[in-house]
């Protein structure tokens, strides 16, 4: 009698063994042969988009402008898409999740590095006096590239190899996030002429996401 | 005198008209010009009729197409988008236009009576926003002074009072309160006296599409954009200098005066240079001009005034 239950247990164990196995398998099959290949489709998806437009001149009357400001757009969404994947992954159980967010960060680097060159290039024409006197004397500029360059170092160290050197001081590194994002929504704010409901729209979002993990550190510490 | 007057009108003429026929299949598929076109019509002679002015300018016209799709209007959205979207909805036809305060001669007139006696003349202009872009724009008008002194004004009267229609049935942004409507603007008397000034009544040849200000809109040339007020219902006289609505919106950003300055900028963005609508992807900004190269005509209106104090 105890023997023969013994036995069904073991029996059991072992048949469920195997289908966490394979259920690992095919969710991490997903994962890496579906998902993220999507998601990267789907990120890439606004630049080809615009690039398409800029070609067919089919962006309106003032093109730069619509270069400029898509680029923009797309830079801040990414980047606060970033900052929802912890949350998420806390909320669906889904630890996986957070292997998503290093090709967030570079296709938003990617975003607000296009954003810049458009305004140098296409806004500006590489005159080097007229952008400087920009970022110097237009607050709004100032914040915009003052995010762009905290964000390069993120960017720059976001690979496994400078992951594992810096080790305790990557974490504390990239917390250089949180700032990163309040200046660039002051960026959007500062530029807008009157309307500010999508500026309102992105800080909403924001103080969301940086009020969930500062609601989470005052209840872990408290 | 004469004579060269004349030989001047010909040789515009004939390059004008060459542009219109090109926009002629654009403009008779382009939206909104149905039933308001065609009473419109009674405004606007034929092209080839349309008199010529030595106060035009020479450059290269912007599109029509971008004329039409890329404005601010901001009672129908804040978007560039939105005028041509939903301008459609504005009644133009029939328009009343009030005249009001110190002159002899106030009343409603219809939009024909006001301007009937008038000729309407072809004005090519400039056309800078406060944003950073500008555009070259034949519009088709009659100088403000002509309206003006038809009503007489008095003594009393030193600056012109105007406001925009603004009506929530048919303009869908006014719901929003971004800004205090109705949308009101002002000239001092001798601004409005200035010939450069007009109201107008089209463009290319055409009457003004709702997006653009139909069927009477404020041009002041050598002024930021937001001073070239739309769809005008109201014309007052008034003794003290009235608050225009962007002014009123933002006192350190927006002025009376709305002159464009290189050398003043916006407090938030320069007005150095501005973007040409229309010059390609690939072009570097202009450079923008004090009275937006209207110097000649205007600087001496301004004659002994801190243009950085009064902006």
């Amino acid at each position: 009698m105890q023997a023969s239950t013994f036995s069904q247990t073991r029996k059991k164990n072992t048949v469920s063994k195997r289908a966490g196995a394979k259920q690992l398998k095919t969710g991490e099959f997903y994962f890496r042969i579906v998902f993220k290949p999507l998601l990267f489709i789907l990120l890439l998806a606004p630049a080809l988009w615009l690039a398409w437009g800029a070609y067919q001149d089919s962006l309106g009357a003032n093109p730069v402008e619509a270069v400029i400001r898509g680029m923009g757009d797309w830079g801040l969404r990414i980047l606060l898409l970033t900052l929802l994947i912890s949350p998420l992954k806390r909320l669906l159980d889904w630890p996986r999740l957070l292997r998503l967010r290093r090709m967030l960060g570079l296709f938003a680097y990617f975003y607000v590095a296009l954003h810049l060159l458009a305004y140098v290039w296409l806004d500006q024409y590489f005159d080097w006096n007229e952008i400087w006197l920009d970022v110097v004397e237009r607050p709004f500029i100032t914040v915009g590239v003052l995010a762009f360059v905290l964000l390069t170092p993120l960017a720059l160290t976001s690979t496994k190899g400078m992951m594992r050197r810096l080790g305790k001081r990557w974490k504390r590194l990239h917390r250089l996030v949180y700032p990163i994002s309040i200046l660039a929504v002051l960026h959007f704010w500062w530029m807008v002429k009157l309307d500010i409901s999508e500026p309102l729209v992105y800080s909403i979002l924001l103080a969301l996401l940086l009020g969930e993990r500062l609601y989470r550190n005052v209840v872990r510490q408290g | 005198m004469l004579i060269r007057n004349n030989s001047e009108i010909k040789e515009n003429q004939v390059t004008d008209y060459q542009d219109y026929q090109k926009r002629r299949e654009f403009i008779k598929t382009a939206a909104g010009l149905g039933l308001a076109a065609l009473s419109g019509s009674l405004i606007q002679p034929a092209s080839a009729k349309i008199l010529k002015s030595p106060y035009s300018t020479s450059e290269k016209l912007t599109d029509y197409e971008d004329i039409t799709s890329y404005n601010n209007f901001y009672e129908f959205g804040t978007s560039k988008s939105d005028p041509k979207r939903y301008a459609k909805a504005m009644k133009t036809s029939p328009w009343t236009v009030s005249v009001e305060g110190h002159c002899e001669k106030p009343g409603k007139y219809n939009l024909e009576d006001l301007l009937k006696p008038l000729t309407v003349e072809e004005r090519i202009y400039r056309f800078r926003c406060v944003e950073g872009w500008s555009m070259v724009i034949p519009w088709l008008g009659v100088p403000l002074a002509d309206v003006i002194k038809r009503m007489k004004p008095t003594s009393r009267a030193k600056f012109v009072y105007f406001e925009t229609l603004a009506d929530p049935k048919q303009m869908r942004a006014i719901k929003h309160q971004i800004l205090d409507w109705p949308y009101v603007e002002g000239l001092r008397m001798d601004e409005a006296l200035h010939p450069l000034t007009i109201l107008a009544t089209g463009l290319y040849g055409k009457d003004l599409l709702n997006q653009n200000g139909a069927p009477l809109r404020l041009v002041v040339p050598w002024k930021y954009g937001f001073k070239s007020i739309k769809s005008i219902v109201k014309i007052r006289f008034v003794e003290s200098q009235p608050m225009n609505t962007w002014r009123k919106s933002s006192q350190d950003e927006y002025g009376f005066y709305a002159n464009v300055n290189p050398d003043v900028p916006h407090p938030r963005w320069s007005q150095r240079r501005e973007r040409v609508i229309g010059s390609g992807f690939f072009s570097r900004k202009k450079k923008t001009r004090l009275f937006n190269g209207y110097e000649d005509q205007v600087a001496s209106l301004y004659s002994g005034m801190d243009l950085g104090k009064n902006f």
